[in-house]
C-alpha cells in the first residue's frame, strides 16, 4: 500500500481519504518549520507520523487541530478543503486531539471531566452518563464515569482523554506521543483500544518516534524529517532500522557502553534518604553509591520520586532524614552552591525552569550555576570578557547553533539550549554529573554527541547519575540500572541482560521486587526487600 | 555581531516615548471633554522654565531619582517595595535627630547621619523582608502597612524629640542642624537665586553604584538571575531567601537616602512639613525608567518637570494643577502596557532573526559543500 501523497489531488472524490494535507508550510521561529508537507490518510486506519524530536510533528498536528494556522498549503477533510481557525472548528469537522500532557482536572470525576465544555451535547446528568457508558462499551475503553480522575492511573487517564474526544463526536483522533507516559504493558492495552477504534470505522493519527510501536500498530507510516515529509510507507516490508534511517537520514546512533570503566572509588554516596510527602514518603529510604567511572541509571515512570531525588542531591530541597556524601565528606546540609562547587554538575530535567535564564544572553547563561567559578568571576566581580570567550568556545565545541553569544537563550531551539547546558556543565569537569533526561527534546545528532561526551567523561573517571525515561538510553549508557517506584529503589539490574520488558514490569510494580515481598513472577530479582543499603 | 547594534539601543526607547505621546493625547481628550483650553495648557506646560524653576526641577528630580533607584533595586528581583515612603520617613527622622545633636563636627556629622539614615531605612525595609522570608508575607502588603506604622511612629517620636526652641509655636520639628552641617548648595544655574542640592552628587554616586553592583558583580548577577527566574537561580546555587532579605534591606537603605538632600540642603530639621509621598513617585519613575540608572534619571527629570510646570496652570490657563496627575497617571499606565508589548515583540524578533541567520548560514555551508 502506498498512500501516495503526490496523487491525492486526483483522489478528491475518493472518500476513502478522510484527511489530505498538501503543501503545508509553517514558518515558526526558533524551531524546525513545516515545509511542503503532504500526505493522505485513509478512513478506518491507524496512520502513524514518525520523526525525531523537533522534526515538526507536533506543529503539524497543531495545524491539523486548528491551534496554529499554516502559512501555505491546504487541508482537506473528507475531500473538502477546510480552513481551521480554532480547535472548535476542528472538532466541527470531527477532528479530536489527545495531547501528550493530559488536560484533566484531578478533583473532578470522569463524568465531570468529559462533559466539561461540552455541556450542551448531552447535558451533565443521566443522559451524559449513559452516553459515556455507551462509548466506553462500544470501544472497550473500560471507563467508569463516577470515579475521581485523581484515583486513576496513567493508562486510565489516557482512555478518559480518548473518550472525551469521542464524546465530542470525533471521527479522526490525533494522539500526540501517546506512549511516552506509558509502560510497556499499558502500551499493549492502548494498542488494543486503537484497533477497536479502527474496526469501528474511526481514523487514528498516531504521532510517535518509537519505531517498534509504530510498526506494531500502524497501517501506514508517514516519515517526517527536518519539517518535511520524506515518504509514506507501509509497515509490511520495512524494518525499524530502515524506518529509522528514513527518519534521521543517516546512520543511526545507538547508545553503547564500551568496556566497563567502573573503579572501586565511591564518589557519591546516598544513604537512606527519606523525604516526606503529604500522604506517603516521596523518597522512602533511598540508598546508592556511584563510583568513579560509573553510570548509574534510574528508570521509572515519571512522578515516582526522580525529580525529588535530584533536588535533594543538588541541595535544592532538604531531606527529612538520610545522608549524602561526596567522597567521604558529608554534604547533606550543604547549600546548592557548595554542592556545585564540590564538583557536582547538573543537567536539569526542565531546562526552562531550572537550567536557563531565557531572557538573558548566552554568555550570561554560561555563568549561571557557576557564578563563583573560573572563568566567570574574578573575586567578587563578573569577568565578562573571560566568560564571553569561554561561551564562544562552548558554542564552537558543542555545536550550539546560534548566530552569536549575545542572543537570548530563549531564542534558541530546545536542542541547542540543551547543548549549551551540557557544554557549560562539562566545562567545569564535574566529578559527578546529575543528568535528568539529558537528551529529551534533542535531535538525533545532538543526542549522539551528548552520549559520546558522557562516555568520554566516564572514561576519565566521572560518575553519572542518569535519570531517563528512555529505556534504550538507560540500557545503552548505564553500568547499573535501578528502578524507582513510589520513592523506593529496586535492586540493581545488569544492563547487559535486562530487557525493556523487565524494567517495565519493575516500573509498574507488576514485578514484585519493589513493593510486595515474595510470591512474584519467576524472574523476581534476589532480594525481595526493595532498596539495598 | 556587535553588542552595540542600533536596534538594541533604539528599541527600549520606543516604549517610554510612545507612552508619553499617548499620555499627551489622552490628556488633550480629557481637556476637550471638559471644555478646557487644550492649546493654552500645553503652552503653559512647555514654556521654558525660569532659572529659579529650573533649579527646583533639578532638585525635585534629585530626590525622585534616589527614591526610584530604591524601588528599582526591589524590581530587579521581582520585589515590589511600596514602602519607600515609610522607609525614608523613618530614616530622615533618625538622621535628623542624630545630626541635630551635633556630636560630630561639620561634614563628618553629615556623613555619619547619612549612614544612620541608611541603617534605619534598611532596618525598616528589613522587617518586610524578614516577614517575607520567614512567614511568606507578601512584601506588597507588609511594606504598605509599614508605611502607615512609620507615619504614626515618627509622629509620636517627633513629639518626644521636639526641639525645645520650637515649643509654643505651630512648628513641630527636631532640633536644627548646626550651621557647619548645612549644605549651601551649588549655584550652577545662572540667574537663579536658589541653589542646586549639593547632595545631587549623592544621587549620582548612588546611580553609579547601582549600575556597577548590578551589572559587574557576582552579587548583582545573582540578584538579577533571581529576578529573571527564581527556579533557575535556586538551581544555580543562589540562596533566594537570603537574597530576598538582602535586596529588601538594600532597597530600604537606598530609600533612607531620599530625605537627605532635603534635610541637609533645605529643611535642616525633620518636622511636620517634611515632604511626604516621594516613595510613590519613585515607583512610577522606576517603571518609566525601566529600572535603568540612566533611564531613571530621564524619568525623574520628566516627572519633576511636569510637577514644576504645573504650578503655573491655575494662574495662566485657569486649569487646576492636578491635571498633571492625569498626565503622570496615563504615562505610567501606558508605559507598563508598552513595555510588555515591546518585550514580546523583541522576543519574537530575536527568535526570527536567529532562525533567519541560521538558515542563511546553513544555506551558505550547503553551497560550499556543493562547490567543493
Amino acid at each position: 500500500m502506498t498512500a501516495a501523497a503526490p496523487e491525492h489531488e486526483r483522489a478528491i472524490e475518493d472518500s476513502t481519504y478522510v484527511v489530505e494535507l498538501d503543501g503545508i508550510t509553517k514558518r515558526f521561529p526558533g524551531v524546525v518549520a513545516n515545509k511542503d508537507i503532504g500526505f493522505a490518510v485513509r478512513r478506518g486506519t491507524v496512520h502513524a507520523i514518525v520523526g525525531e524530536n523537533g522534526a515538526g510533528k507536533s506543529t503539524l498536528m497543531k495545524i491539523l487541530y486548528g491551534v496554529q494556522r499554516p502559512d501555505e498549503g491546504t487541508i482537506k477533510v473528507g475531500g473538502t478543503v477546510v480552513d481551521l481557525h480554532s480547535p472548535s472548528d476542528a472538532i466541527g469537522y470531527g477532528i479530536g486531539m489527545v495531547f501528550q500532557h493530559f488536560m484533566l482536572a484531578d478533583n473532578l470525576t470522569v463524568l465531570e471531566n468529559v462533559v466539561l465544555g461540552a455541556e450542551d451535547l448531552h447535558g451533565i446528568g443521566g443522559t451524559a452518563r449513559d452516553r459515556i457508558l455507551e462509548i466506553s462499551r462500544d470501544y472497550s475503553l473500560d471507563v467508569d464515569p463516577d470515579v475521581l480522575v485523581a484515583d486513576l492511573g496513567v493508562g486510565a487517564r489516557q482512555r478518559v482523554e480518548i473518550l472525551k474526544v469521542l464524546y465530542r463526536g470525533a471521527k479522526i483522533i490525533i494522539l500526540d506521543e501517546p506512549t511516552a507516559v506509558l509502560v510497556p504493558q499499558e502500551v499493549d492495552e492502548l494498542f488494543d483500544n486503537l484497533r477497536e477504534l479502527k474496526s469501528e470505522g474511526l481514523t487514528v493519527l498516531f504521532i510517535s518516534h518509537k519505531l517498534d510501536e509504530v510498526l506494531r500498530v500502524a497501517d501506514a507510516i508517514t516519515v517526517i524529517r527536518r519539517g518535511t515529509t520524506v515518504d509514506t510507507v507501509s509497515p509490511q516490508g520495512i524494518t525499524a532500522r530502515q524506518l529509522a534511517e528514513l527518519m534521521v537520514g543517516s546512520e543511526l546512533p545507538t547508545p553503547q557502553t564500551e568496556e566497563s570503566t567502573v573503579t572501586d572509588q565511591v564518589i557519591l554516596r546516598v544513604e537512606d534518604l527519606v523525604l516526606k510527602g503529604p500522604s506517603r514518603n516521596v523518597l522512602d529510604g533511598v540508598s546508592f553509591a556511584i563510583h568513579a567511572g560509573e553510570v548509574l541509571g534510574i528508570a521509572g515512570v515519571e512522578g515516582n520520586g526522580q525529580a525529588e531525588l535530584v533536588e535533594v542531591i543538588m541541595g535544592m530541597r532538604d531531606q527529612d532524614t538520610g545522608q549524602i556524601f561526596v567522597d567521604d565528606t558529608e554534604v547533606s546540609k550543604w547549600h546548592t552552591r557548595q554542592i556545585r562547587e564540590a564538583g557536582i554538575g547538573y543537567i536539569p530535567e526542565d531546562r526552562h525552569r531550572h537550567g536557563l535564564l531565557l531572557e538573558a544572553p548566552l554568555w550570561e547563561n554560561r555563568i549561571l550555576g557557576h557564578q563563583t567559578q573560573e572563568p566567570n568571576v574574578k573575586g567578587g566581580l563578573i569577568n565578562a570578557k573571560a566568560a564571553r570567550q569561554d561561551t564562544e568556545r562552548i558554542v564552537e565545541e558543542y555545536d550550539v547553533r546560534t548566530p552569536g553569544i549575545d542572543v537570548t537563550a530563549g531564542s534558541l531551539s530546545g536542542g541547542n539550549q540543551q547543548k549549551l547546558i551540557v557544554g557549560r556543565e562539562m566545562s567545569h569537569h564535574p566529578r559527578v554529573l546529575v543528568a535528568a533526561h539529558p537528551t529529551r527534546g534533542v535531535d538525533v545528532g545532538a543526542q549522539a554527541g551528548i552520549w559520546d561526551l558522557m562516555r568520554a567523561a566516564r572514561r576519565e573517571g566521572m560518575g553519572v547519575l542518569l535519570i531517563s525515561a528512555d529505556l534504550e538510553e538507560l540500557i545503552g549508557l548505564s553500568d547499573t540500572i535501578r528502578v524507582i517506584l513510589r520513592g523506593r529503589l529496586s535492586e540493581a539490574f545488569d544492563p547487559d541482560t535486562v530487557t525493556a520488558e523487565d524494567l517495565g514490569a519493575a516500573m509498574t510494580g507488576a514485578d514484585s521486587s519493589v513493593t510486595h515481598p515474595p510470591a512474584g513472577p519467576p524472574h523476581t530479582p534476589e532480594s525481595p526487600e526493595g532498596s539495598a543499603t | 555581531m556587535s553588542r552595540l547594534e542600533p536596534r538594541k539601543i533604539l528599541l527600549p526607547l520606543v516604549a517610554p516615548v510612545v507612552a508619553v505621546i499617548v499620555a499627551f493625547i489622552v490628556t488633550s481628550l480629557v481637556l476637550l471633554a471638559v471644555g478646557d483650553p487644550v492649546l493654552e495648557v500645553w503652552q503653559v506646560i512647555f514654556q521654558p522654565p525660569l532659572p529659579r524653576q529650573t533649579v527646583n526641577i533639578i532638585n525635585a528630580a534629585t530626590v525622585f531619582y534616589l527614591s526610584a533607584v530604591a524601588v528599582a533595586i526591589g524590581f530587579k528581583m521581582n520585589l515590589f517595595n511600596i514602602g519607600v515612603d515609610g522607609q525614608y520617613r523613618v530614616a530622615s527622622f533618625a538622621a535628623a535627630v542624630f545630626a541635630g545633636q551635633a556630636w560630630l563636627p561639620g561634614v563628618l556629622n553629615i556623613l555619619v547621619a547619612i549612614l544612620v539614615a541608611m541603617v534605619f531605612g534598611g532596618l525598616w525595609a528589613g522587617i518586610a523582608g524578614w516577614l517575607k522570608v520567614k512567614r511568606g508575607v507578601s512584601e506588597v502588603i507588609s511594606t504598605i502597612m509599614l508605611n502607615a506604622i512609620a507615619t504614626a511612629v515618627v509622629a509620636w517620636l517627633l513629639s518626644k524629640a521636639r526641639d525645645p526652641a520650637s515649643e509654643g509655636t505651630n512648628v513641630v520639628r527636631t532640633r536644627e542642624l548646626p550651621e557647619s552641617s548645612r549644605l549651601e548648595g551649588l549655584a550652577i544655574v545662572p540667574g537663579a537665586t536658589n541653589t542646586v542640592y549639593t547632595l545631587i552628587f549623592l544621587a549620582a554616586l548612588v546611580g553609579v553604584t547601582y549600575w556597577f553592583v548590578l551589572n559587574k558583580t557576582r552579587f548583582g548577577f545573582d540578584l538579577r538571575a533571581t529576578g529573571k527566574s527564581e527556579t533557575a537561580a535556586v538551581a544555580s546555587g543562589v540562596d533566594v531567601k537570603k537574597m530576598t532579605l538582602t535586596a529588601m534591606i538594600l532597597s530600604g537603605a537606598a530609600a533612607g537616602l531620599v530625605g537627605m538632600p532635603l534635610l541637609f540642603g533645605q529643611d535642616f530639621s525633620y518636622g511636620t512639613t517634611f515632604q511626604a509621598g516621594l516613595g510613590f513617585a519613585g515607583i512610577a519613575i522606576a517603571l518609566l525608567g525601566r529600572n535603568h540608572p540612566v533611564g531613571i534619571a530621564f524619568a525623574a527629570l520628566l516627572w519633576a518637570f511636569l510637577d514644576g510646570q504645573s504650578n503655573a496652570l491655575q494662574i495662566q490657563a485657569n486649569v487646576s494643577k492636578e491635571l498633571v496627575f492625569i498626565i503622570q497617571g496615563v504615562i505610567l499606565f501606558a508605559v507598563v502596557i508598552a513595555y510588555e508589548l515591546v518585550r514580546r515583540a523583541e522576543a519574537r524578533m530575536e527568535q526570527n532573526r536567529v532562525a533567519r541567520q541560521l538558515e542563511e548560514r546553513h544555506a551558505a555551508t550547503a553551497e560550499q559543500g556543493v562547490s567543493a
